[in-house]
């Protein structure tokens, strides 16, 4: 891995690593026994191995190969890997969080395994391990294949990946000895958000960089997608985490908002992070590689850009839909219904873009299992913007606030959208990759379909009948106008469910397992194949890397 | 509600930001062949080349 880069940039990473590792020793120093201490240890561990590894091949023959004829593809197939690592561990991490709901002795008295410590596991695992290194991953795919040009950098790249999965680490270690700022999607504590606001300006200057060194003139609509991610997801990210440490010896900081001006950022944050974490960025993965999977242009490229206009315009106004009747002020919470409810139109042209794109090519989505990943991805981001448009009505709000019909909403959105368009691309992505004919077996893929769609269903099911039924009951009144169901007759009534949604996430998980299984058995054994059309265009070469005659 | 009062200019300012760049887009003729722009990237081998490059050939053939 080390071999494509020159002397002088191995030198940069050495110095990048030992700058971090002493960054480690000094929260290792000031921390002592508090988990800021303890952090700055995984720190240590983290830069140290990057040293070594480093240090190994600093004297490695330079490169010899010519780097503009060829793209830089190193780093994302080490983050499709790490992605899919994470999708275990995450995913596990939820069967596990579920299974403790049906059935509390799951907790096993221990204190890091509590439900509060291990459901930000599952959450951040999910999130920010898997779908945070798919999208980066696959953006350094495409920001290279639709620009024609190599990636503008060759150490940053891996600090963008590297660094971002240390936040990953210090977050999810940090949950598990109690390290939270309780805010919903952004958990970690102060020196993890100073990290990653270095390593996501990082990122967003070597997308830029790569655009600027493109060798076509127009910039694909996927770009425009990666790229609202990237700039909206760091400002959301450094206002909602403003807050004071309370000793910079220590990881505990109080935030800088108090109150329902706390909720406020804090859901201007979270629903943005849906927005354009979750949302976004995910399509910026459909446009490319539905198109490019289906072998056809995109039903109508001048809806793909309305839409991604309207996205960006719309979608950072609905976070208050959030805090109806709480004590927000109602006129910022009917702000943010009225634009949720707008959301719909540039939210499902996308969805109807891309089913209209396969529109005469459903053999194609018959026969072939990495399409159909997509193509369902497509109907479940059609039909849970649609319920969160629905849920978004304060009056719908009413019923579903608080109970499990949330729940269900958001993993028909996390599993039935985020993480089938993941999958779909990188069954895509990785034979072209490694350079195989096919993946390893396209049995598991066809397996790995219906595990994660049955998963899903059976998952979003259970919750709108828990979600409703317990919604229901808490609103029910007796004739003397009292309530005619306790809190423990709630929790009767969605036990059935629960059991439901455990084994339909249990369905999930293991088709993650098949994926890692079978993404690691097509690098290790199966055939390899040269690709005849895969380089980029370059300004300093006069000739393509591979003769163009065809 | 002091909080509205960071939120919602920084929330016009993003927009703005968003704005502008669609303003770059346009003057910049990013939206002037969409059909082309959507099929370029399903063939890699049927590639424009950049400016230099077509300048160099040009020479050649003359």
């Amino acid at each position: 891995m080390m071999q494509r880069l020159t002397g002088a940039e191995r030198q940069l990473a050495l110095i990048i690593s030992v700058l971090t590792l002493l960054g480690g020793l000094a929260m290792a120093a000031a921390g002592r026994a508090d988990p800021l201490g303890i952090h700055g240890w995984i720190v240590v561990l983290f830069a140290g191995a990057v040293f070594l590894i480093t240090l190994g091949s600093i004297y490695d023959p330079e490169p010899r190969e010519d780097r503009a004829v060829s793209y830089y593809d190193d780093p994302t197939k080490v983050g499709l890997i790490l992605a899919l690592g994470w999708a275990v561990v995450g995913m596990g991490m939820g069967v596990w969080v579920a299974a403790q709901l049906a059935w509390p002795d799951l907790r096993f008295d221990a204190a890091w395994s509590s439900f509060g410590r291990i459901r930000p596991v599952h959450t951040s695992g999910v999130i920010f391990g898997f779908g945070g290194n798919a999208l980066i991953a696959t953006s350094f795919h495409v920001m290279q294949r639709t620009s024609r040009a190599r990636l503008a950098g060759h150490v940053s790249p891996w600090f963008v990946l590297l660094g971002f999965n240390l936040f990953c680490i210090i977050a999810a270690s940090g949950y598990l000895m109690g390290v939270t700022q309780s805010k919903e999607y952004a958990e970690p504590e102060w020196y993890a958000d100073i990290w990653l606001v270095i390593v996501w300006v990082v990122y967003f200057v070597l997308y830029i960089r790569t655009l600027a060194r493109r060798n076509e003139p127009h910039i694909y609509v996927a770009n425009w997608y990666y790229l609202a991610f990237i700039l909206v997801v760091a400002v959301l990210h450094i206002v909602n985490n403003l807050a004071v440490p309370a000793s910079l010896t220590g990881a505990k900081s109080y935030s800088a908002f108090s109150g329902v001006q706390d909720a406020m950022t804090q859901w201007w944050y979270g629903h943005n992070a849906v927005a354009f974490f979750l949302t976004a960025g995910f399509l910026g993965m459909l446009y490319y590689f539905l198109p490019k999977r289906a072998e056809r242009p995109i039903y109508s490229y001048r809806l793909s850009i309305l839409s991604f206009w309207g996205i960006t315009f719309f979608y950072i106004w609905a976070g208050s839909h959030h805090l109806h009747y709480t004590a927000l002020p109602q006129w910022v919470q009917t702000l943010g219904m009225t634009f949720s409810v707008m959301l719909l139109v540039p939210s499902w042209a996308s969805a109807g873009n891309a089913l209209m794109t396969l529109n005469g090519a459903w053999h194609k989505v018959r026969d072939d299992a990495t399409l159909r990943f997509m193509m369902v991805a497509a109907v479940f981001y059609g039909l849970s913007t649609f319920e969160g448009s629905f849920m978004a009505v304060r009056a719908v709000n009413s019923l579903s606030h608080y109970t499990d019909w949330t729940v269900g909403h958001v993993h028909a959105g996390a599993m039935g959208w985020v993480a089938l368009i993941s999958f779909g691309s990188i069954y895509a992505v990785v034979p072209l990759l490694w350079q195989r004919e096919t993946m390893y077996s396209w049995k598991l893929v066809e397996w790995h379909f219906w595990l994660a769609l049955s998963g899903t269903v059976i998952y979003v099911f259970a919750m709108w009948n828990s979600g409703i039924t317990q919604g229901l009951m808490w609103r029910t009144y007796t004739e003397s106008g009292t309530l005619a169901y306790s809190f423990t007759d709630t929790l009767v009534a969605m036990h059935p469910y629960y059991v439901a949604r455990a084994v339909g996430g249990a369905l999930f998980l293991t088709g993650a397992v098949l994926a890692l299984f079978n993404v690691v058995m097509t690098i290790r054994h199966a055939p390899e194949k040269r690709p005849e059309r895969d380089y980029p265009t370059s300004s300093e070469a006069t000739e393509p890397a591979v003769p163009a005659a065809e | 509600m002091e909080i509205l009062m960071l939120l919602i200019p920084l929330t016009l300012a993003m927009g703005c930001v968003g704005l502008l760049t669609f303003f770059w887009t346009v003057r910049s003729g990013q939206y002037d062949d969409p059909e082309g722009d959507a099929r370029r990237i399903l063939q890699a081998d049927d590639r424009p080349l950049d400016h230099r490059q077509s300048e160099r050939r040009g020479e050649r053939t003359t």
